[in-house]
């Protein structure tokens, strides 16, 4: 079982779990890349999780909508609870999971035959008629600042968008679906500056309707944009852990483990 | 020391590379020459007669291969609606389910059947639709252009669907998409205009095809769209006039070579623009 | 709670859609693997009553005679061998050394569309080879290369004879072209791969390019080189149409190049449809069974050895 008991925010601001997951590992085969996981995320707050490159923070990410198990002999050991409910039982539908947790990836992936404002409408929708798709998909190019910019465009080819732009596309392509929860993988690493800084504007006002899960690589966003940061780190055998879960301020401030205050400091990573 | 050779040696390089040059010419060299003698022996026979009209018997001047050119289009047609389905499978297979035994065993025979002669493939064809049925047929001939076919559909359609970005599909499937779903509607459009290349490039390949023609269409003097008879196909025509003694019939495989030349050289072509076309769109 | 490898699997194709969908595509991979090993059946159950028939002697039986249904492959393998060997010999020559020019010594104005008029011989069709070969390269061997061949060396067995402008040396050639195409792709590619330290290293010692080209570079890229021309071999066997129309249609060993002769294709496309009795048919189907099983071993050993320098994806 767990060595590790599970690592709870002690705060009265933070008490609305939405997704936990409870001693999760994560294989590619024989190989751990993921250990022990036990954390809990609270509903309206964008978690950072950070931690230098190889701590497994991505992997342990793709766990939650269940992309993982897409990778080459990948396995999944633990529990993850969306809701209270278990995502990885037996006859658990992965697609329902997709459609509650949605994800943006690293480098922006707008589908390239699609046009843009099919894009936004791409998640499905059974049972809604094309306007009422047509009106949530304006409201997620809204959400995602991105409506004034392509609003003259819809039927063209997202291809055409400046990296941002397209990162914001896929953005309200995932919050159209409407979620419960938004994970970002590094979504800022292939943009410029100014394309970065209008995204972290962005997650602070998508975090008032969605939970989000950022992984970044990068401590100073973290700083800025979450509110509560996760550490991760490998250990000797290279398995990914989870070393440190708190408020941003506080960790950030004074972190309660060696290793997180080594991290944040500089000192490697 | 060296110095002392270098004369000699430098001639020896420029002999050298001028025979590495005159080879390389060499191919070109008889390719215009083909493409030349088939240009100016076939053009002046053909004329809208030639390419509308029946075959007329040994003596008769005029005649045509309307019938071939028509049961050309026909076999061909059916041949692609039964490869294409299979081969965007097996490849759709081999794309999603990479590793293993299974899909290495499937590449393996798709390897083995690439190799295959295609006299082989229409002893095949005949075996099995021809021999038990008693009697040639169009559809027989389909049969066996279809697994010509078939190898460079799967494995172009496997490369096609690979070298559509991981990300794009995972972006697909993390939106809640069934695989079939992602599949259909995100990666296989992403995936057409190179599996549209492969299909001219397999239809061309077939459409000079002769040998399984010999014993499963078998040629026919009329018109005939029924795939279930024996039809009428240029190339067969063309190979039965040249080794025919008739002046007359050996002047019209020059033109039906014409038409077979030009319809492969357009769809070859075709092909490689389409794809570069498409690729140029894809990066804007 | 682990998962379970097998849930795991499944997980991918939950829902009806996917369900189905699985379905379909097993369906269509399992009908192609279905055809492909058809096709060996259906040979072998064809050639089965030849097989039982005349046995092993078939293949050194020299007496092709379907009146008194007594068939030996013989002259038909020494055709096929001997077609197939010219147009290697004449093909792996220009087509290394084309490919040689074009790699490393063409300048890029030129190389790019001489490789492409190269490579447009491959797709020239097959009956039109041999409408080409039998009304000008066939005349023009009679009346020109033939005599000038049997003059400067007709003491040699294979120059000897008359010459009827339609045989082995037709064959021959008409071959070579159509697989040029083939050794010059492919060789150029593997020659292009070898990496440029090593033609560096040769130029500083101060070779002439050519130099570097045939003692660097062409023993480096040796093995792809040969898988290209074993591949090209493979296709030569099996060549049908080209080859039947000038090659004689004669069922006879001779040690002239300039002899009528046949070849394993040749046969089954002139004499199958005037096949009559079963046995005859069975013995033809065998010589199709011979070809498959030859251009298996054939294309397997190409692709080892052409894999084996390019990695995959020949």
């Amino acid at each position: 079982m767990s060595s590790s008991t599970t690592l709870r925010i002690n705060s009265a601001t933070f008490t609305d779990e939405l997704l936990a997951t409870n001693d999760l590992s994560a294989y590619y085969g024989v190989r751990k890349a993921v250990g022990n996981v036990s954390i809990v995320f609270q509903r309206r707050a964008i978690t950072a999780l950070i931690g230098p490159s190889g701590c497994g923070k991505t992997t342990l990410l793709r766990c939650f909508n269940r992309l993982h198990e897409l990778s080459f002999e990948a396995r999944v050991e633990g529990t993850v609870l969306l809701d209270g409910e278990d995502i990885y039982v037996n006859d658990a539908d992965p697609m329902a999971i997709r459609r509650r947790i949605g994800m943006v990836f690293q480098r922006p992936n707008p589908f390239p035959t699609l046009s843009i404002v099919e894009n936004t409408m791409a998640y499905g929708g059974r049972g809604l008629t094309r306007a009422e798709k047509f009106e949530r998909a304006e409201r997620a190019l809204r959400a995602a600042a991105l409506w004034d910019e392509v609003k003259d465009k819809l039927k063209s080819s997202p291809l055409r968008l400046s990296g941002g732009q397209q990162q914001r596309l896929c953005i309200a392509r995932a919050i159209a679906a409407e979620p419960e929860v938004l994970l970002m993988d590094e979504p800022t690493a292939s943009l410029d500056p100014i394309a970065t800084a209008v995204i972290e504007e962005l997650m602070a006002s998508l975090a008032e309707q969605f939970m989000i899960v950022a992984v970044t690589h990068n401590m100073q966003q973290a700083a800025r944009v979450s509110d509560v940061t996760a550490f991760m780190l490998a250990d000797e055998t290279g398995v990914g852990r989870l070393i440190e879960v708190d408020e941003t301020a506080k960790l950030f401030t004074k972190p309660a483990d060696r290793r997180t205050e080594d991290y944040i400091t500089g000192r490697f990573g | 020391m060296r110095n002392q050779h270098l004369g000699r040696r430098r001639i020896y390089a420029t002999l050298g590379t001028l025979l590495a040059l005159c080879c390389a010419a060499l191919g070109a060299a008889a390719l215009l020459a083909i493409l030349g003698y088939v240009v100016v022996q076939g053009i002046g026979v053909i004329n809208w007669t030639f390419l509308t009209q029946l075959p007329t018997p040994v003596g008769v001047p005029g005649g045509g291969v309307g019938n071939g050119i028509l049961g050309t289009l026909i076999i061909i047609g059916i041949a692609t609606a039964m490869a294409l389905p299979i081969g965007l499978l097996t490849g759709i297979y081999l794309a999603l389910f990479g590793r293993g035994s299974i899909p290495e065993a499937l590449r393996f025979l798709s390897d083995v059947l690439s190799g295959v002669p295609s006299i082989a493939i229409g002893l095949f064809a005949y075996a099995v639709l021809v021999a038990p049925l008693k009697h040639f047929s169009a559809f027989s001939a389909s049969f066996a252009f279809m697994m010509l076919m078939l190898p460079l559909l799967v494995r172009t359609s496997e490369q096609a669907i690979r070298s559509v970005p991981q990300t794009v599909r995972e972006g697909a499937l993390a939106l809640g998409m069934s695989n079939f779903r992602a599949t259909w509607r995100i990666v296989l459009p992403t995936a057409r205009p190179a599996i549209i290349t492969a299909l001219l490039l397999a239809i061309a390949r077939v459409t000079g095809e002769t040998a399984p023609l010999l014993f499963t269409a078998f040629g026919s003097q009329f018109w005939e769209t029924n795939p279930n008879s024996p039809m009428a196909v240029l190339a067969l025509q063309v190979f039965n006039y040249a080794i025919s003694p008739y002046p007359n019939w050996q002047a019209q495989a020059w033109a039906g070579a014409f038409v077979l030349v030009f319809a492969v050289f357009a769809l070859s072509l075709g092909a490689r623009l389409a794809l570069r076309r498409a690729m140029r769109g894809f990066e804007a | 709670m682990t998962a379970d490898p097998q849930f795991r699997r499944l997980a991918r194709f939950v829902s009806p859609a996917d369900r189905g969908f699985a379905a379909i595509v097993y369906a269509g991979s399992i009908l192609f693997a279905l055809l492909i090993v058809a096709l060996f059946v259906e040979l072998v159950l064809g050639s089965w009553p030849s097989i039982v028939k005349f046995g092993p002697s078939f293949i050194w039986n020299s007496a092709w005679d379907p009146v008194n249904s007594k068939f030996g492959a013989l002259p038909m393998i020494y055709g096929t061998v001997v077609t197939s060997l010219t147009a290697i010999a004449l093909a792996a020559f220009v087509g290394i050394m084309a490919a040689v020019f074009l790699a490393d010594f063409a300048p890029r104005w030129l190389a790019a569309p001489l490789s492409f008029l190269i490579e447009l011989l491959a797709a020239v069709p097959s009956v039109v080879y041999g409408l080409w070969g039998l009304f000008i390269l066939a005349p023009f061997v009679r009346t020109a290369i033939g005599p000038a061949l049997q003059h400067a060396l007709g003491w040699l067995p294979i120059f000897s004879g008359p010459i009827y402008g339609v045989g082995l040396l037709t064959g021959g050639i008409i071959l070579a072209l159509m697989i040029v195409p083939t050794v010059t792709a492919i060789s150029r590619d593997v020659i292009a791969a070898i990496p440029r330290d090593l033609r560096e290293a040769s130029a500083s010692l101060g070779t002439t390019k050519w130099e570097t080209a045939t003692r660097v570079v062409l023993p480096a890229a040796r093995v792809g080189i040969f898988g290209a021309c074993v591949l090209a071999l493979g296709r030569a066997l099996g060549e049908t149409i080209a080859v039947t129309m000038v090659i004689g249609n004669r069922p006879e060993i001779s040690a002239s190049l300039f002899a009528p002769s046949y070849t394993l294709a040749s046969v089954i496309a002139n004499e199958f449809t005037e096949a009559t009795t079963s046995i005859y048919i069975s013995a033809l189907i065998e010589l199709g069974l011979i070809l498959f099983l030859v251009s298996i071993v054939v294309n397997a050993l190409a692709r080892l050895m052409i894999w084996s320098v390019r990695g995959s994806g020949a």
